[in-house]
């Protein structure tokens, strides 16, 4: 007989899952933390490699010369910004224009939920500044993009100067097989999301944004320059995007290959790849270095101004320029060349980059763990859960010993409601959670001494911990349920959790996994028997609001920027507003997310904690 | 004394010059050909497989300096590398870096472009057998008298050649249009040139007379590309076709090079893969064929003051006959696709009868149901 039909062997199944659920729940956790951490180990990473056969091995030889030039165009464009007092729009228009690319605007306005106060802007007002330069014989079918943001005050100027002769460089050649668009935004992210929107005909975020007056073609890949300095002494290369959405890896490794090319340094998450890999101070180096991309990821705002590209399937990284105290310095012809390398290889694609991986982890620029590799850390947490529903259903299924509850013919409906309403009631709370804090702002503001911004994080915080309070009022005013209807509510949760987790992890697995970490513990253990006072003191370090806190802290100190408490409040408040925003302006989704789904499930695990 | 030694050392001249003039007009029509065409097919599109094209290019320049007119060569490229947009220099494709050598040129006559490039053209320009509208520039217009050369390049494997991305010809088909050609007598010698990745594994099927085959690397290996150029930014030629274009330039049509010099093309330290060759097929000693027997076209000419008695190849035939009439024997061309004999078709019938055997079990049934229902009695009505 098979193993699940033969009664014996079931029922003997059966008696080794439950004796043994809570020791095995141990062992996964644990495995699933540890193959986490060995996805840095440099044995267990590939190196990276070129998968698409039209940018194949064949190098051309860079011959940019004008760095210096771009540079002066820079220090003119930095004269003109002052004077116009944010984007210099006329001078712009007439410097693309003499260079031979057909140039057009765009204007965009938006005003935002509550004010910014990291970028100090509420009402925005903007204009983006392109031009097209044309493929002397192509049909105008496919468009490639570089761009640079026009930053206030001194801020990426020089990106806008190596834009700008690049531009007249690649005007001269006869090569391109695809139109070449040079884009200037303001108002960084704001602006680029108006100039996307309106190429693409899509409103999507409820900006007014004038329409496009002259478009290029599908767009194949995307490029975004920031550049402070006059020379460099490495280049950083930003991946991740809205909602922890990444590029193909190919760009990556386009990057990484013309870097060894040309010998300029080149590093991801601002950290520098290391060959001591057997070392513990190598392993850890690489560890924070993918920590760093895991917590990037999981925010899920956009880290460059590239980010927004990829929710059209635009595969686009940032690059920065970065000027710290070495002696090797790299001046801006080389990195004209190195754009000119990469952009003349983008120029060989015959269609969208697709033949690498879209989902990956980088602990270093030159190796990747791809999702093959990672998913099983989290597919260890999820099984956790899954092996408490088996238990709790096991439970469910057995009759009791001695019967106190009342006759199985009533169990059936108070069943039902009693899950359902904590479940409705959670949601609600969370519903709360997600439209309150804006709504509010003014009432707030009128009976507070306190900014719209603060207002808004600190009604937030408030509604969360107004959640906290509810199983204590939520049994009042109902019948007294069955004693073991919390097991039901628990099943119920597991599933929900292990859900909601799994459906996160596969789009966004940074977030998936770090919320999962934190989750499950409480998922598993927690039962009404548990000792009260300390149980609800962990749940509320691992709820998600004590992660972000502790999350905020951690990429301080992986950025090797520690803060003290009070300025982590404040960072923590101030990420707390970001996510708010981003929501409302891009469309990220990790805060409804959070608001609408993790906190109501949390809640309905807090419910089950209280239960009388 | 000295006028009979002079006398007889005339005389032996004479005979050895007569009999020399015998060798040679001997040699004359040694080779067997008459013609010579070549098709020269690359296969593989996309701008990163520039060398492809650069190689067809080449062996087409080669072919067309010594002698092989554009009407007697079928070329097929299945990209445009010149007018590509991401060509540097437009209406050029060079075989040498630094732009040395534009195997472009300003006369080339390409047959088959782009998308006509495919391996049903393939076969059909070998076989023959193309519809009646298509031009002469894309037909094989050969007999058997004929020596060809084909020339092909593009991605490989073992046992196959990939055309343009979608599809394959297998070494079995190949062979099988061979001997469709031998036995349509549209060739007198083939020579078989293939420069892909296990390029050896296309002629191991061959199995037709007069084929000698040449290929750029044993099964298992790959031909490589062989060098950059900086400004194209792709590779501009394969290693064996490179040198294949080397050792062609010194060949000009009086050159008595033979094929056992061709074999030597590429040896393993320059080409990283092994060149093979096969020439068990062929009937000839490949140290007496010539290079120019297939890469060329040469008119012989031989000036001589000599009179040859050629010898009457064309008998009379002694005919009786019975009748006054002379019997004429109708003469009428071979069928070019003999379909009836292989299918063993019946004649088609003018209008349509039902089969023999429906209509007598038709009646045969209507017999037997009239009598079971009426009986046996009715029998002696019938008859």
């Amino acid at each position: 007989m098979g193993l699940l039909s033969d009664p014996n062997r079931r029922r003997a199944l059966i008696s080794l899952l439950t004796r043994l659920n809570a020791p095995i729940c141990v062992v996964c956790y644990m495995a699933g933390v540890a193959w986490f951490m060995g996805l840095a180990f440099e044995p267990f990473t590939l190196r990276t490699y070129m998968s698409e056969n039209a940018m194949g091995s064949t190098m051309v030889e860079e011959r940019f010369p004008a760095g210096e030039r771009a540079l002066g165009t820079g220090r003119e464009f930095s004269a003109h910004k002052k004077k116009a007092g944010g984007m210099p729009v006329d001078w712009l228009v007439k410097t693309m224009q003499s260079r031979g690319l057909e140039v057009f605007t765009q204007r965009f306005s938006r005003r935002l939920p509550f004010p910014d106060e990291d970028k100090e802007r509420y009402m925005v007002k903007g204009t983006n500044v392109y031009g097209i330069l044309r493929a002397p014989r192509a049909p105008r079918t496919e468009a490639l993009v570089l761009s640079a943001p026009c930053s206030p005050g001194d801020d990426n100027n020089q990106a806008v100067g190596v834009l700008l002769g690049l531009a007249q460089y690649f005007r001269n050649q006869v090569f391109w097989a695809k139109d070449i668009i040079f884009l200037v935004n303001e108002h960084d992210l704001i602006g680029m999301q108006a100039w996307l929107e309106g190429y693409h005909h899509t409103n999507t975020t409820g900006m007014d944004w004038s329409p496009l007056q002259g478009r290029g073609g599908s767009i194949q890949a995307a490029l975004s320059l920031e550049l402070s300095s006059d020379v460099v002494t490495s280049l950083d290369l930003v991946l991740e995007g809205l909602n922890g959405q990444l590029p193909n890896l190919d760009l990556a490794n386009l990057f990484y290959a013309f870097c060894q090319k040309i010998g300029v340094l080149c590093t991801t998450q601002g950290k520098l790849q290391r060959n001591d890999w057997d070392s513990v101070s190598g392993y850890s180096h690489a560890v924070q270095t993918m920590m760093l991309m895991v917590m990037k990821q999981a925010s899920g705002r956009p880290w460059g101004d590239h980010g927004l590209f990829l929710r059209y399937h635009i595969e686009a990284a940032t690059i920065k320029g970065i000027n710290s105290f070495r002696q090797y310095k790299t001046d801006a012809t080389t990195i004209g060349r190195l754009l000119e390398g990469m952009y003349r290889k983008l120029n060989n694609l015959l269609e969208r980059l697709h033949q690498s991986y879209f989902f990956y982890l980088m602990p270093s620029l030159s190796h990747f763990v791809s999702i093959g590799y990672y998913m099983p850390a989290f597919g260890l947490l999820a099984l956790i859960l899954l092996l408490r529903a088996l238990d709790l259903w096991i439970q469910l299924a057995t009759p009791p010993t001695f019967n106190l509850n009342p006759p199985p013919s009533q169990m059936s409906s108070p069943g039902v409601l009693s899950v359902l309403t904590p479940l409705v009631i959670s949601h609600l709370t969370g519903v709360a959670l997600y439209t309150l804090p804006i709504h509010f702002q003014e009432i707030a503001v009128e009976h507070f001494p306190v900014s719209e911004t603060e207002a808004v994080v600190l009604t937030a915080i408030a509604v969360y911990t107004a959640g906290l309070a509810l199983p204590h009022n939520t049994h009042r005013g109902l019948f007294v349920p069955p004693f073991n209807g919390w097991k039901v509510l628990k099943l119920v949760a597991v599933l929900y959790l292990a859900v909601l987790l799994g459906c996160t992890a596969l789009i966004n697995f940074s977030l998936g996994f770090i919320l999962a970490l934190t989750l499950v513990p409480v998922a598993a253990f927690v039962t009404p028997d548990v000792p009260k006072a300390l149980s609800a003191f962990i749940m509320v370090i691992l709820s998600p609001a004590c992660t972000l806190l502790f999350s905020v802290f951690l990429f301080q100190e992986l950025q090797e920027m520690p803060v003290s408490f009070l300025d982590g409040w404040m960072l923590y408040l101030s990420v707390i507003s970001q996510g708010i925003l981003d929501h409302a302006l891009y469309g990220s989704l990790v805060y409804p997310l959070v608001a609408l789904l993790v906190y109501p499930c949390w809640l309905l695990f807090w419910n089950i904690l209280f239960w009388k | 004394m000295k006028i009979l030694t002079l006398l007889s050392l005339l005389a032996t001249h004479l005979s050895a010059s007569s009999v020399n003039i015998e060798e040679n007009a001997g040699q004359f029509f040694s080779s067997g050909h008459t013609n010579n065409w070549a098709v020269l097919v690359c296969t593989s599109r996309f701008w990163f497989n520039y060398r492809h094209v650069a190689n067809t290019l080449s062996v087409y320049r080669s072919v067309k300096r010594l002698g092989i007119p554009d009407s007697h060569i079928v070329l097929m490229l299945a990209d445009d590398m010149a007018c590509n947009h991401r060509n540097p220099k437009p209406a050029t494709v060079f075989s040498h870096k630094n732009m040395e050598l534009n195997v472009y040129g300003d006369d080339v006559e390409v047959d088959y472009r782009g998308y006509e490039v495919t391996v049903e053209n393939f076969l059909r320009v070998l076989t023959g057998r193309l519809p009646p509208s298509t031009p002469r520039s894309k037909r094989l217009l050969s007999d058997d008298r004929s020596n060809i050369l084909i020339y092909l390049t593009g991605h490989g494997g073992n046992g196959f050649l990939k055309f343009q991305d979608s599809e394959e010809i297998s070494n079995v088909e190949l062979a099988d249009a061979f001997e469709q050609m031998w036995q349509k007598r549209r060739y007198n010698e083939l020579l078989f040139i293939i420069d892909t990745c296990q390029g050896a594994s296309m002629y191991e099927r061959f199995y037709s007379p007069n084929l000698m085959a040449l290929a750029s690397s044993q099964v298992g290996e790959d031909s490589l590309s062989h060098q950059p150029d900086l400004a194209i930014g792709v590779h501009l030629m394969d290693r064996y076709t490179f040198y294949l274009l080397e050792f062609l330039e010194d060949i000009h049509p009086s050159s008595k090079a033979n094929m056992n010099d061709l074999f030597k093309v590429c040896p393993k330290s320059q080409c990283v893969s092994t060149p093979g060759h096969r020439t068990d097929l062929f009937l000839r000693d490949p140290g007496s064929a010539l290079i120019t027997d297939f890469f060329g076209s040469v008119r012989k000419v031989e000036i001589t003051m000599e009179t040859i008695n050629l010898t009457e190849p064309i008998q009379q035939v002694e005919q009786n006959f019975v009748n006054e009439e002379r019997q004429k024997e109708t003469y009428s061309y071979v069928d070019q696709l003999p379909v009836s004999e292989i299918i063993h078709q019946k004649p088609k019938q003018k209008d349509w009868h039902p089969p023999d055997g429906f209509i007598l079990g038709l009646w045969t049934l209507i017999l037997l149901v009239f009598f079971k229902t009426y009986g046996m009695k009715h029998l002696k009505h019938i008859f």
